[in-house]
């Protein structure tokens, strides 16, 4: 039986899909959705930020259908974003109003406010351990509550003061002594990528909201490209935090928008990136200096490696040479989509009989007419 | 299940593998000798060429400084102390004189090395013609034709744009009047340091599999032109605001409280031990 056959195919298909259902459950265990969405914060994380859609409930799902392959699991969440209708606009969220949980900064040494290492694997060895093999429960539970007991005689015994809610942001500084431009704040409404098509030259939010739902490994690769050599821009992470932003939408029954008539619908938590980058700034008369500009990133979770790629694309798209692949925003933009990359690539296994065909037919025609003339000379 | 990791590590044919590479970058300085550099229970730009180099060469009788831009607590230093501690049980000193490996990123300590320390430093990209040259193949054989126009022009753009060059950290120099090297990170204030430097230096880059060499004794100049010549960074009128010297590398701080900006030895060892002998 062919793979386009005239009978028989979608006898063929329930086949096949009964054998990936048989595939996922083959060994009798079931997948609870308590263990992913308690366990696997990284890849939740991950697939919530490539889908735009925030629910670690929902990514849980869509991992444990997906058998854990991310790709597949931001496939079927975007899917569903798809069908839901878009009630309501939220207010906009300003990241200086975020409770922060980690904040480092590679600039400065003493930050006001401090340096706040939060959870973390970069101080940690990338040791297997294999006393998790035999992890209990009553062994977690027991080390969960000796752990809270420690916080919480910690914070009795520090008084800790400091408002996590309120840090003040590094840039600022580099700003009040006139090192990094302050740029306007642009209060038009952002271009939605999720509902209309992105357009080139791209503006800096179609831009943003495209590095943001990019695939992780393909941000990371590109900017890595970026700073290794195929690109021109030398960065220092000003300051990167993570933490939850509470989010406001307005009264929807009152049109004027007060900002004491708001209603709390809840927090996400995302990783911001304030990147600084030396840059070449042109002064009258050909003379030039340096200064600092900056590049953003922003995503949902915790998801540090994709939040400073993406602040490193944001500043070397600006430059938009399209001779060079890491400035050329449709080179980058059009390609690091997770959705419509894997979906184009898988497509080639769809059947090609009768484009392949007409290839064959030309192949075939050009090599006997070569014959031809051969035999001629 | 239990697994002990070997001593250092490695196994023992890995170890004699980078220790070969070793050898070969001593006895050709600045070039950048190849190596199979392994993946390593640290990220892979977080020193990973400095610890294999640490690790391969580690012995029972050795002690260990591990500095993270002049700070030996800053949290990469701690963290890889603790690995190599963890599997090797060498014990871990401050005192840049007490320590036989010196494992560093960003920093020569302000104290002279002598003759028996190996200097470590972690480079993150020690190709000093990437800059202008992204291929690798290309910049092989620009090493090979000693060919270094490439470095002089971009060094001459940096003054006709800025009136000075601004390489920042990682000023290319010339070794032993053969190699242009890029040598780590470092601040220009530390380049004088690897001329004719008691100590051996090696340079490991893990990411970019590459280990390379200062040894002791070896000719080493800052790229440099006749009427312009080679810079420190300085820190004129300035002097650290806890051992008062004025002849180290600062880091530049603010008072949370008043705003204002004070200086601090950025050799967090050297200020302590400078501050210990003031009030001795």
């Amino acid at each position: 039986m062919g793979y386009v056959a005239v009978k028989g195919g979608a006898s063929a298909i329930e086949e096949s899909l009964k054998r990936i259902q048989y595939e996922r459950i083959k060994q009798g265990t079931v997948l609870d959705m308590k263990d992913i969405e308690g366990g696997m914060r990284g890849l939740i994380d991950q697939v919530m930020s490539e889908s735009s859609l925030y629910s670690e409930t929902l990514a849980a799902l869509a991992i444990k259908q997906a058998e854990g392959n991310p790709e597949e699991a931001v496939f079927l969440l975007r899917a569903y974003r798809s069908t839901l209708p878009r009630k309501h606009y939220s207010r906009t969220v300003t990241s200086e109003g975020m409770a922060v949980e980690r904040r480092i900064s590679a600039s400065f040494k003493d930050i006001p406010g401090g340096q706040i290492l939060g959870a973390s694997l970069d101080y940690s060895h990338r040791l297997l351990d294999f006393a998790l093999l035999e992890e209990t429960e009553s062994g977690v539970k027991e080390w969960l509550t000796a752990f809270e007991q420690e916080q919480e005689d910690e914070s009795v015994a520090l008084d800790d003061t400091q408002d996590v809610s309120q840090l003040p942001k590094v840039i600022d500084y580099l700003r009040r002594e006139g090192l990094v431009a302050s740029c306007p704040i642009d209060h038009s409404e952002p271009y939605d990528v999720t509902r209309k098509s992105a357009t080139f030259p791209s503006s800096r939010s179609q831009k943003l909201q495209m590095l943001t739902r990019g695939q992780t490994g393909a941000v990371t690769s590109l900017a890595y490209a970026v700073i290794r050599g195929y690109g021109d821009v030398h960065p220092t992470v000003g300051e990167l935090r993570v933490g939850t932003l509470p989010i406001y939408i307005d009264n929807p029954l009152h049109s004027d928008s007060d900002e004491e008539d708001t209603y709390y619908i809840g927090d996400i938590k995302a990783t911001e990136v304030e990147m600084l980058i030396p840059v070449t700034i042109e002064k009258e008369r050909g003379k030039k200096e340096l200064s600092f500009e900056f590049g953003y990133g922003l995503c949902y979770g915790q998801n540090e490696t994709k939040a400073i790629s993406m602040s490193i694309l944001d500043k070397s798209l600006e430059a938009n040479n399209e001779n060079v692949p890491t400035q050329n925003e449709e080179f980058i933009l059009q390609h690091i989509d997770s959705v419509e990359s894997t979906g184009f690539i898988s497509h080639l296994k769809l059947p090609h009989y009768v484009t392949f065909q007409s290839t064959l037919n030309d192949v075939r025609g050009t090599k006997r007419e070569q014959t031809t003339d051969d035999e001629e000379v | 299940m239990q697994i002990e990791y070997n001593f250092a590590f490695f196994d023992e044919g890995s170890k004699r593998e980078i220790r070969r590479a070793t050898l070969k970058a001593i006895a050709i300085p600045g070039y950048q000798v190849p190596f199979a550099s392994r993946e390593m229970p640290i990220g892979r730009g977080w020193g990973t060429g400095g610890l294999q180099l640490t690790l391969s060469l580690i012995g029972k009788a050795d002690s260990l400084k591990v500095i993270d831009q002049g700070s030996d607590e800053s949290v990469n230093a701690v963290s890889i102390k603790k690995l190599v501690q963890k599997t090797t049980g060498v014990p871990v000193v401050e005192d840049t004189e007490d320590a036989t490996l010196i494992q560093s990123r960003h920093r020569v300590p302000e104290v002279p090395l002598k003759a028996g320390q190996i200097l470590v430093l972690q480079v993150p990209l020690p190709e000093p013609l990437r800059p202008y040259e992204p291929s690798e193949e290309k910049t092989k054989k620009l090493h090979a034709e000693k060919d270094y126009s490439g470095a002089w022009l971009m060094l001459f753009e940096q003054i006709m744009k800025f009136r000075k060059m601004s390489t920042g950290a990682d000023h290319p120099v010339w070794v032993h009047d053969r190699y242009v090297m890029a040598p780590s990170p470092i601040p220009k204030f530390d380049n004088d340091k690897l001329d004719h430097s008691e100590a051996l230096i090696l340079l490991g880059a893990g990411r970019e599999k590459k280990i390379y060499a200062v040894p002791p004794h070896t000719n080493v100049v800052s790229l440099a032109f006749a009427d312009v010549p080679f810079e420190k960074e300085s820190f004129p009128g300035q002097s650290c605001k806890q051992c008062g010297a004025n002849d180290t590398f600062l880091d530049e701080l603010i008072d949370e409280e008043t705003g204002q900006v004070y200086y601090l030895c950025n050799d967090t060892n050297h200020c302590i031990s400078r501050m210990n002998e003031q009030f001795s």
